[in-house]
């Protein structure tokens, strides 16, 4: 096994820190994304409820999770869904290919999918001459300007005005420049209006699978979902293997606390249910549904039973939204698909915790992701168990990269601290040199330093606390 | 622990408390005293092990957490002067104690953890009578004393009861600070950036004292502030309570 | 003729063992769905909530009862001054539309062909689509549609004004509720959907902005049939 390079964090972060312009954005869509939420949410205890539904739900999903695929692939057949299964990416692009060059398809438009970007499918798919395009006005931005996106809801939410109105009057064809919100609007709806027309073939993702009825459930605001749907003759979709639900009725909290967490929106303007190709009386819808299964390492997180709580995920974005971290840095510092709270935990279970050690350290561990996850997904508590897990191989571990990011300096750190902290004596002097003799030590001595960056030295008592007690005879046994 | 007043307690003073704020941990000991209960402080004792057990070195943190239980045999509740500290022997030694041969044990001691503002309004019900004169403060909730121990509102209620005390809340009260443990030395650019933020928001409400339940937020904010040179000051809520309700 | 299915024969197999060898992991939660059930309301409340949650998002409405509807839509249309309107001939309320429609003004257009014979003329030149609903939704605002041979798909998506026909007494209280009623657990067409406004997107800035790829203006007219 090779070696991979590691990726830190802490330098996308510090390099994002110093941008100002993205910094303002950034608080400013947060902030706006807190209270709406929060708005949609005025009674606690009716929050809970849905959270715990949404929680057990999912919950369920997961504990089903073989036959609920199996049953989904079975209803999907029986409506003329035709369903495939790909355990890599690789797999999956080569699936999509081969669909599209079936049908001698040189376009595809696409809904906005993040197991799209997860594949790179749009990289892939340029490369053997086919253009998929994208049709989401904030992912039609950053694809632009060759960017991908920074939130896994709002993907330009890193763009100003006149960043946009600029790209705009220079990649649109007779585009004047206008930082009029309505006007750029306006002007992507007509570009995108003929790709709909001409495109021969749509991709979308899914929120929600459902394994009863066999039926694909999408939640958009602006239609091009439905557009890329309904309008090509070939409809593909891809779907994490993780995104089916028992019944439709199941269907019904979990889109009511999706939308709500999301953008703070009680429901969003079209949830389209798709339940097969057009009918055989029907005018107009494509001629072909397929979806695409992708395990790209899922499989793996599934067989951990604390981890797999990862996997209840909804794509909602809260988590993203309340971080402290991400607020400041931005979605591109993660350096990864999924950005935020879940990518933190997403990510590094599957690249490989060793490769992503430095990320799954850049939390303080604050809570408030997991406080406003709708699926109650414990995103500290599994942070703690990456952290375990990057720096120890355990007996029956299943992690990707477990032990890699262990250090004979760290671990002796601990083990010394630990040597000290258990024998009250050793305390006893530690103490008594750090109380006499710790503003000796020097601001820039390594670690200290990055503290001190920011803080002046922390600098202890004349006398500890266990020291007074034990003068004044106040300390027992 | 049924509610009724208890006659002893254990005190947990936590290792930053021992080294960095003594008085807050000796304020602490005074009102428990005051109310009526008799302080038991274990000699011995050293560090809950949340460092370590944060880092994944849970051999390590279990060594010591073992070494900490051991000093509070008695059927008592055991106070906290940290959130922080007593979210992780509340919250956190169950789950690192899984499965381990001492696990009932360690669970059993877990039950009696209390933060100190919680013990003193949810179980004693403290009266306190304000002797100082008036200032304004401001109020910083630790993130593990929110979100793991529930602690929303108890110290606000203390305070409250402090004529001569003006509480100007910070706009975002609930936004950590940034300490985060080893992650303000191991993302500190992250972590300068929030602890930034937090202080300029302290400052904008035009308080002269941050109070708040944990000494590693207190550690990061303080250390902002002299980095700056502010007037505003930091305190221990122990410590506030204390200075201003006895009688000198 | 049918795509040829393209999995690695064995990426199923692996994929579902993988699953399958993680085991059991304990007892399944209880669904309690006690939030959802209280979401109820009489009915006239319930014509309430919904006008509520859909003008919130730009809907607009046309009040009208059982017998003036179709003028109260004829009207609209000439007010707007529309060239045209797509509807569905085979449909309750396409048929009922058509027969009460007095010659001049606007042009009935019939969507009585595949799409594939009029994509160009849909696309272009027609100002509005005028569809029926098989009901609503109170707690959030929303109409529910399912699009088939009688009113297809585009026509509540393409033309740039869509005009729905609603009954007072389909609104259910929830989507969930709504899904029980309907009896869309067991049978579902190729298509249904919830629509709750215009087309919309707050992409840019956060900033909301209409009419982005679907209609820029919903108009709903609410039939009151409560008796």
């Amino acid at each position: 096994m090779h070696a991979e390079k590691e990726i830190h964090f802490r330098d996308a972060a510090a390099k994002a820190l110093l941008d100002p312009q993205l910094r303002a954005n950034f608080r400013r869509a947060m902030d706006g994304l807190i209270t709406k939420r929060k708005a949609q949410f005025p009674d606690p205890r009716d929050l809970q409820d849905l959270r715990d539904l949404s929680t057990a739900i999912r919950s369920r999903s997961l504990l089903c999770l073989p036959e609920l695929l199996e049953q989904l692939e079975a209803s999907c057949a029986k409506n003329g869904i035709k369903v495939h299964w790909a355990e890599t990416c690789e797999q999956a692009n080569q699936l999509i290919l081969g669909l599209l060059q079936a049908k001698g398809a040189k376009t595809l438009v696409k809904g906005k999918s993040m197991v799209s970007e997860e594949m790179h499918l749009n990289a892939f798919l340029e490369s053997k001459g086919i253009e998929a395009l994208e049709s989401d006005l904030g992912e039609y931005i950053i694809q632009l300007d060759g960017e991908t996106p920074s939130h896994i809801i709002m993907p330009a939410i890193h763009k100003n005005k006149d960043q946009i109105a600029r790209q705009f009057s220079q990649k649109i064809k007779d585009a004047k420049y206008t930082e009029d919100v309505d006007e750029l609007t306006a002007m992507a709806r007509k570009v995108l209006r003929q790709k709909f027309l001409d495109a021969d073939a749509g991709l979308s993702g899914v929120n929600f699978a459902v394994a009863e009825t066999g039926t694909l459930c999408l939640v958009e605001n602006e239609g091009n979902g439905r557009m890329s749907t309904h309008v090509p003759p070939l409809h593909i979709a891809v779907m994490g293997l993780e995104k089916v639900v028992a019944r439709l009725e199941d269907v019904a909290p979990l889109y009511a606390i999706l939308t709500r967490s999301a953008t703070g929106q009680a429901v969003s303007t079209y949830f389209n249910l798709i339940t097969g190709p057009r009918g055989a009386d029907e005018k107009d819808g494509p001629q072909e549904v397929h979806l695409v299964i992708l395990d790209n390492g899922r499989s793996r997180i599934y067989a951990d039973p604390q981890l797999r709580a990862t996997l209840r995920c909804i794509r909602c974005g809260a988590c993203m939204n309340h971080c402290p971290v991400y607020t400041r840095v931005g979605g591109h510092a993660y350096e990864a698909i999924y950005p935020g709270p879940i990518g933190k935990i997403l990510t590094p279970q599957m690249e490989g915790v060793g490769v992503r050690h430095d990320l799954i350290h850049g939390s303080s561990l604050c809570g408030a992701c997991g406080e406003v996850c709708p699926v109650e997904i414990p995103i500290p508590e599994i942070l703690v168990r990456l952290r375990r897990e990057a720096t120890h191989d355990d007996v029956g571990s299943t992690v990707a990269g477990r032990g890699t990011g262990r250090t004979a300096t760290e671990d002796w750190a601990w083990r010394l601290w630990a040597g000290v902290l258990k024998r009250p004596a050793l305390y006893r002097v530690a103490t008594w040199f750090a109380t006499r003799f710790g503003r000796a030590l020097p601001a820039n001595a390594p670690l200290i330093r990055n503290w001190t960056q920011s803080r002046t030295k922390p600098v202890p008592a004349r006398r500890s606390l266990t020291e007074r007690l034990r003068a004044e005879g106040v300390s027992h046994e | 622990m049924n509610g009724t007043k208890p006659k002893k307690v254990y005190f947990y003073g936590t290792c930053l408390v021992d080294l960095f704020f003594p008085d807050a941990g000796m304020a602490g000991i005074q009102l428990l005293r005051r109310a009526g209960v008799e302080v038991v402080f274990p000699d011995g004792q050293t560090c809950c092990g949340q460092p370590a057990f944060n880092c994944g070195y849970w051999e390590e943190a279990r060594d010591v957490a073992r070494t900490q239980v051991a000093l509070f045999p008695e059927d008592l509740p055991v106070i906290l002067p940290s959130g922080s500290c007593a979210g992780m022997m509340k919250v956190h030694y169950p789950e690192l104690f899984h499965g381990q041969p001492d696990e009932a044990k360690v669970r059993a001691f877990s039950a009696r953890v209390y933060e100190l503002t919680q013990f003193l309004v949810e179980v004693l019900d403290v009266q306190l009578e304000d002797l100082g004169e008036p200032v304004k403060v401001t109020w910083h909730s630790s993130c593990h004393a929110v979100r793991d121990l529930g602690l929303k509102g108890e110290p606000q209620a203390l305070i409250g009861q402090l004529a001569n005390v003006e509480l100007a809340p910070l706009t975002r009260e609930y936004e950590c600070c940034g300490f985060g443990g080893t992650f303000s030395v191991r993302h500190p650019e992250i972590s300068g950036a929030m602890i930034t933020d937090k202080i300029a928001d302290a400052t904008a409400t035009g308080a002269s004292l941050v109070l708040s339940t944990d000494g590693g937020c207190l550690m990061n904010v303080n250390g902002a502030l002299e980095a700056k040179s502010s007037k505003l000051k930091v305190q221990h809520i122990a410590e506030f309570l204390w200075e201003r309700t006895r009688a000198r | 003729m049918s795509s040829p299915n393209l999995s690695a024969p064995d990426s199923r197999t692996a994929i579902l063992g993988r699953l399958r060898a993680a085991g059991d992991s304990g007892a399944l939660p209880a669904l309690d769905t006690a939030v959802l059930e209280r979401r109820q309301w009489p009915a006239a409340e319930r014509v309430t909530r919904l006008r509520k949650g859909m003008e919130a998002v730009h809907t607009e409405f046309l009040e009208a009862t059982p017998a003036d509807w179709p003028a109260v839509v004829r009207a609209f249309c000439d007010r707007e001054g529309l060239k045209n309107l797509l509807y569905g001939p085979t449909s309750e309320a396409g048929a009922a539309l058509a027969a009460a429609w007095a010659p001049g003004g606007p042009e009935l257009k019939p969507y009585d062909r595949p799409v594939e014979a009029f994509k160009q003329e849909l696309f272009g030149d027609i100002d509005a689509g005028f569809t029926g609903t098989v009901g609503g939704v109170a707690e959030t605002g929303g109409l529910l549609l399912m699009p088939g041979s009688a009113e297809p798909r585009l026509m509540s998506l393409v033309p740039p004004i869509h005009i729905a026909l609603l009954r007072a007494s389909t609104i259910q209280d929830s989507f969930w509720s709504a899904v029980k009623a309907l009896g869309w657990g067991h049978a579902l067409p190729p298509n249904a959907l919830m629509i709750s406004g215009p087309s919309k997107t707050a992409d840019i800035e956060q900033t909301l902005a209409y009419g982005v790829h679907g209609p820029k203006r919903l108009i709903v007219v609410l039939v009151d049939d409560l008796k």
